[in-house]
């Protein structure tokens, strides 16, 4: 029998933003929380992610969770204590033609249908006012004002050290293998040895679909690296995050004055060695969106890329919320490249169905059985 | 669809290594790149060697003008040489043909891309970081980039000249400095007293070494010329925003020295960046304290089609350089079908035995110059990192904070991740973690690196060749 630190109440699989995120709110229901991490915490996505703080661009079903979770960004120091490099100066979608700004303009009218107003019109003119870098050819485009930044990697490590300073306990270079269902609890064999708990919260990113599949609940999972690049510093010529709408694009200037370049456009990824190849022909492309929003930007001195690994699913929203098939599993996965901004809300939710068996968050859309007949991913 | 440049074999450095390998291989009718950074031939070593104004051969000595010769041969091989072109990245998965490589690089700010079946990494050595309290003054430079400004531009520097460290280059160069009429104050040996009693045992090897009557005729004229202090420890260049002294304790006192110019060298590493950014297997060298790509005797890397040849595969000199790029050159030959297994083995015997001749002495050399423990792993307020100025002193806190690892360290203190992209702090960085955790610099491991290797402009990415494929290659924004 496995002695007490290889127990606890709940065990979470996946040290990233999430599984940290969610120790940290067992830990403040007074629930005992284990981290097993297979590298180091905030390896992957969610420590080199672009770091947006965004509400803007979501998709319906996002938006409760979304706007929950930036007021808890807007007093991240309390419940982390540090303000993990927050800045809130607005995020932008911007419309480069016509077809943008009405397909825009069509988003504005189903968020209103819905009773949202978190994103507003902002015409050329305040646009270019607001950004006067702006290449002049922008036609406007939705602002969220209440959106920001932030450091991911800060970010990750200071809900982990939260956590941990509340009693939750983090196991870093631990692989988690066969998982079983035993009498009231949970085995897990790991590299570390077996590891019991009666909840286990499966916050696996990438690699999340090998736990559900052990709990019979295989999803169509795809391992995605959404490829950044980073430039040197240069003057200060930007406030709000920039975002494409016809063509991708995530655009910011960071405090120290580097510029993050990202959007999505993928890497090949190996999830088993760990590894991605960037693809520079598609990073040209974002580059040409880049020069043509920023014409300064042709100068700018590329200085590094890097992708990280996540977990991509087929309708682009996460998997939040109980098992369907067991008592005591959750899952927390599949954020397919937005979930950064969500971190601080869904650690609270899956704590809250941990403790108190409901969450007070609309998690419907996010249940694991909606793929149940759909054909196999093609990463499987 | 666009149309790509393509090649049998592409050759990354036109140093030794690069020059013998691309003269071999387009020989045997391998359709032949040669790519390189510099404006002519040459490498480090045999730098401006078709355009140095030094042109009394006296100065910079018969080992440097030996580079001459490969420089002909290479020319009339019918390899497609092309200078000024800084490779960038290289890709294999998204390759429009996986099984071979698309390599991007830039010519006069223009971005391109080729296609290659096999890939032969030329791309040598670098110098070692050496950080001691006050290398980032200006007046500080390594003995190799002195060496660069003498060959390329025949500049001579005036003022109060010293050298410090060790290795054979730190010689060299001040005896070509000597040679071209400079004066130098000191130099300044941080090799330690026992090291020689440690190299004894190798001395036999040495004393067949092509380079002994050579090296000892250099040394008697640098001894003849300069000032040597020996068994130099603490040192430390002093200045306020300026060189102006060199500082240093040598025979139980502590000395200063007036200085214009600090010429700082501890050996040279191989250059990694590339290699690493490929994803090739690394092994660390007990002896020379770095990490060098695992090879065969071919310089075959764990990456199939890419090849190591040269200092780059693991530190061994020039002569030495020349050779494993001619072996590197005929597997290829052979791997691509130009030559079968009888004729390539025989093709090897002659640079086998040369190789084998220019490695002896080597262990002799590796120990009584490996770099001392105070270089490898400084402390307090000496900067490791020169492009984000991190200091040592921060690097051994955050590990006592937990953080165990290079990339972690970069994510805390942003240390490796400037426009030198961890060439001057990434040896060192990994040295104090492993010094702060009692652990061997193998296991903390190395940054992860990754493309672009080399800075370069968002206008000249985006004018990269563009395809359906990279058009659609995105997660799309919801609307």
């Amino acid at each position: 029998m496995a002695g007490s630190v290889h127990s606890a109440e709940a065990i979470i699989i996946g040290g990233g933003l999430h599984g940290s995120s969610a120790a940290l709110h067992l830990a403040r229901a007074g629930i005992s929380a284990l981290v097993l991490e297979k590298n180091y915490v905030g390896r992957h996505a969610s420590g080199v992610n672009a770091g947006g703080v965004r509400t803007l661009a979501r998709h319906l079903a996002e938006i409760p969770l979304a706007l929950a979770s930036r007021d808890l960004w807007l007093r991240i120091g309390e419940l982390v204590d540090d303000d993990c490099g927050f800045e809130q100066h607005g995020q932008v979608l911007v419309a480069e033609n016509d077809a943008d700004a009405s397909n825009l303009r069509e988003r504005l009218d189903l968020l209103a249908s819905h009773g949202y107003v978190h994103e507003q019109w902002i015409g050329r003119d305040d646009l270019l006012a607001l950004v006067p870098a702006f290449s002049p050819a922008v036609r406007g485009g939705v602002i969220a004002r209440e959106d920001g930044a932030a450091d991911p990697y800060r970010t990750t490590l200071a809900f982990r050290r939260k956590a941990a300073s509340l009693g939750a306990r983090f196991r870093e270079g631990v692989r988690v293998g066969a998982i079983r269902r035993e009498p009231g609890q949970w085995r897990l064999d790991t590299s570390a040895g077996v590891f019991n708990a009666p909840v286990i919260i499966n916050c696996a990113g990438a690699w999340a679909d090998r736990v559900a599949a052990q709990l019979g609940e295989p999803v169509p999972l795809q391992a995605i690296g959404p490829m950044m690049l980073v430039t040197l510093n240069m003057d200060h010529f930007l406030d709000p995050v920039v975002i494409g709408s016809g063509r991708p694009l995530s655009f910011k200037q960071r405090a120290n004055g580097t510029v993050l370049i990202g959007g999505g456009r993928r890497a090949w990824v190996d999830r088993d060695a760990e590894w991605t190849e960037l693809d520079f022909r598609a990073l040209a492309e974002g580059a040409r969106v880049a020069c043509d929003l920023f014409p300064h930007m042709r100068g700018a001195i590329v200085n590094r890329g890097w992708a990280g690994i996540e977990a991509r699913m087929p309708d682009d929203i996460p998997v939040v919320g109980p098992s369907v098939r067991h008592e005591g599993a959750f899952h927390a996965f599949g954020f397919s490249a937005h979930g950064f901004e969500l971190g601080p809300i869904v650690g609270k939710i899956i704590a809250d169905l941990v403790a108190t068996g409901r969450s007070d968050m609309p998690v419907d859309a996010f249940r694991i059985d909606r793929f149940a007949g759909a054909p196999d991913s093609p990463d499987r | 669809m666009i149309s790509m440049e393509q090649c049998d074999l592409l050759v990354v450095g036109a140093g030794p290594a690069g020059m013998a390998a691309a003269t071999v291989a387009a020989t045997l009718g391998v359709d032949t790149v040669l790519l390189d950074e510099q404006p002519g031939p040459g490498g480090q070593i045999y730098r401006s060697v078709t355009t140095t104004p030094v042109t009394n051969k006296r100065i910079l000595g018969e080992d440097y003008w030996h580079g001459a010769t490969l420089v002909e041969p290479l020319r009339q091989s019918g390899a497609r040489y092309e200078p000024g072109a800084t490779v960038w990245a290289v890709s294999q998965k998204t390759a429009a043909d996986p099984s071979g490589f698309e390599v991007a690089y830039s010519v006069g700010g223009e971005a391109r891309i080729l296609q290659a079946r096999q890939l032969l990494l030329a791309t040598g050595a670098q110098e070692r970081p050496v950080p001691v309290p006050g290398w980032t003054l200006p007046g500080v430079i390594t003995a190799g980039a002195g060496q660069i400004l003498l060959k390329s531009s025949g500049l001579v520097p005036s003022g109060r000249m010293v050298l410090a460290g060790c290795g054979p280059l730190l010689y060299l160069v001040a005896w070509q400095y000597l040679n071209a009429g400079a004066r130098i104050d000191a130099l300044l040996e941080t090799t330690p007293s026992g090291r020689l009693a440690q190299a004894m045992p190798h001395a036999w090897g040495f004393l067949r070494s092509p380079y002994l009557a050579k090296g000892l005729r250099l040394m008697r004229a640098v001894k003849a010329g300069v000032r040597i202090a020996r068994g130099v420890t603490a040192l430390e260049a002093r200045g306020d925003g300026q060189l102006d002294s060199v500082r240093y304790e040598a025979g139980g006192a502590s000395h200063t020295l007036a200085a214009d110019l600090l010429m700082l060298h501890q050996g040279v590493v191989p250059n990694v960046n590339l290699s690493r950014a490929m994803g090739m297997e690394h092994v660390w060298n007990e002896r020379l304290d770095c990490w060098e790509p695992a090879v065969d005797a071919w310089g075959a890397s764990s990456v199939p089609g890419a090849g190591i040849a040269g200092d780059g595969a693991g530190i061994a000199g020039a002569l030495a350089a020349e050779h494993r790029g001619r072996l590197a050159a005929l597997q290829v030959a052979h791997s691509l079908g130009r030559i079968d297994t009888a004729r390539r083995d025989r093709g090897a015997a002659g640079p086998r035995q040369a190789l084998a001749r220019a490695v002896r002495g080597r262990e002799f050399f590796d120990i009584l110059y490996r770099a001392p423990k105070e270089f490898l792993r400084p402390a307090g307020d000496t900067i490791v990192c020169r492009c984000e100025e991190v200091t040592a002193g921060q690097v051994r806190e955050t590990v006592k904070l937990g953080c165990t690892g290079p990339n972690q360290m970069k994510s805390f203190l942003r240390c490796g991740m400037g426009p030198c992209q961890g060439r001057f702090c990434g040896l060192t960085v990994s040295e104090i973690i492993a010094d702060e955790l009692g652990k061997h610099p193998r296991e903390v491991g190395y940054y992860r690196l990754r493309f672009p290797t080399k800075p370069l402009t968002l206008g000249e990415l985006a004018s990269l060749p563009q395809t359906d494929e990279s058009i659609g290659a995105v997660v799309r924004l919801k609307k």
